[in-house]
């Protein structure tokens, strides 16, 4: 039951993510997004953070793909853009990709054999994190809320229309 | 039962996908959000050693992942809407100011 929903998952998230990069349309690349990131919290759930699935699903397949869509809407093409690339580096990108393929697996071959399997004790129920956030992170966590109010200006500041002189 | 290590293998592959598509596509928006999958796949990786680990730390980092990727959307796409503004175009090609 467990691997198959795995399975099923891995499929949905790699095929969301195949569906954004060859779609030509960026609204329909967002909405594969919202998918790919969707199955993403479920592996998650799998991997015994519910919390953090649930983080997951409200601000990233929420929040962020919102904003995204807004942009998408606000730039708002008359066509699709084409992808116009020469066809050797179509042919270059691949050899490169099994490259960083064999590379990454080399990396995680000791390290993945010993690191079990799921099921057993849970480690991230939201009493935990929330008990490890106020205390061995506490420092982190100011920070990113000084982080967030410096992002939230600057995006302000941005777009924001100037004043004529 | 499910072994952690295919956690492992789904994101080397969805980290892989995500720099294709920052390398294959020409606009920014959809380059953009290749890098989310690939904070993603790292987010994967994270939580797949917290559970190998059997300590909620990568959680937690996980966590302030999300928070600085929520963070840098935010400014990114502003910046993104105000190259559209001057510019007329979101293609990559088109951003050649620093070209010397």
């Amino acid at each position: 039951m467990g691997v198959f929903l795995f399975l099923l998952l891995a499929a949905f998230c790699v095929g969301g993510v195949l569906g954004m990069i060859l779609s030509r349309n960026q609204a329909h690349s967002a909405l594969f997004l919202v998918l790919a990131f969707t199955c993403l919290g479920g592996l998650f759930g799998l991997l015994d953070a519910p919390f953090i699935a649930a983080v997951q699903i409200i601000i990233y397949a929420g929040a962020i793909m919102v904003l995204f869509i807004f942009v998408i809407m606000m730039i708002n093409f008359e066509q699709g853009i084409s992808p116009e690339k020469k066809r050797w580096t179509l042919g270059l990108a691949a050899v490169l990709t099994v490259f960083l393929i064999a590379e990454l697996g080399l990396a995680i071959r000791g390290t993945a054999s010993a690191l079990g399997s799921t099921g057993g004790q849970t480690i991230g129920s939201p009493t935990d994190l929330g008990r490890l956030l106020f205390t061995d992170y506490l420092y982190p966590f100011e920070i990113t809320s000084v982080l967030i109010i410096a992002a939230l200006v600057g995006a302000i500041v941005l777009v924001k229309k100037r004043e004529k002189e | 039962m499910i072994p952690v290590g295919w956690f492992f293998g789904l994101s080397i592959l969805l980290f892989v996908l995500g720099v294709i598509g920052f390398f294959v596509k020409r606009d920014l928006i959809t380059m953009f959000m290749s890098v989310e999958v690939m904070l993603n796949a790292a987010n994967l990786a994270f939580i797949a050693l917290a559970k190998g680990s059997g300590s909620p730390a990568g959680q937690v980092i996980v966590f302030f992942v999300i928070t600085v990727a929520a963070a840098e959307a935010a400014v990114g796409l502003a910046i993104i809407l105000l190259v559209f503004r001057q510019k007329r175009s979101i293609k990559a090609e088109d951003m050649d100011l620093m070209k010397g």
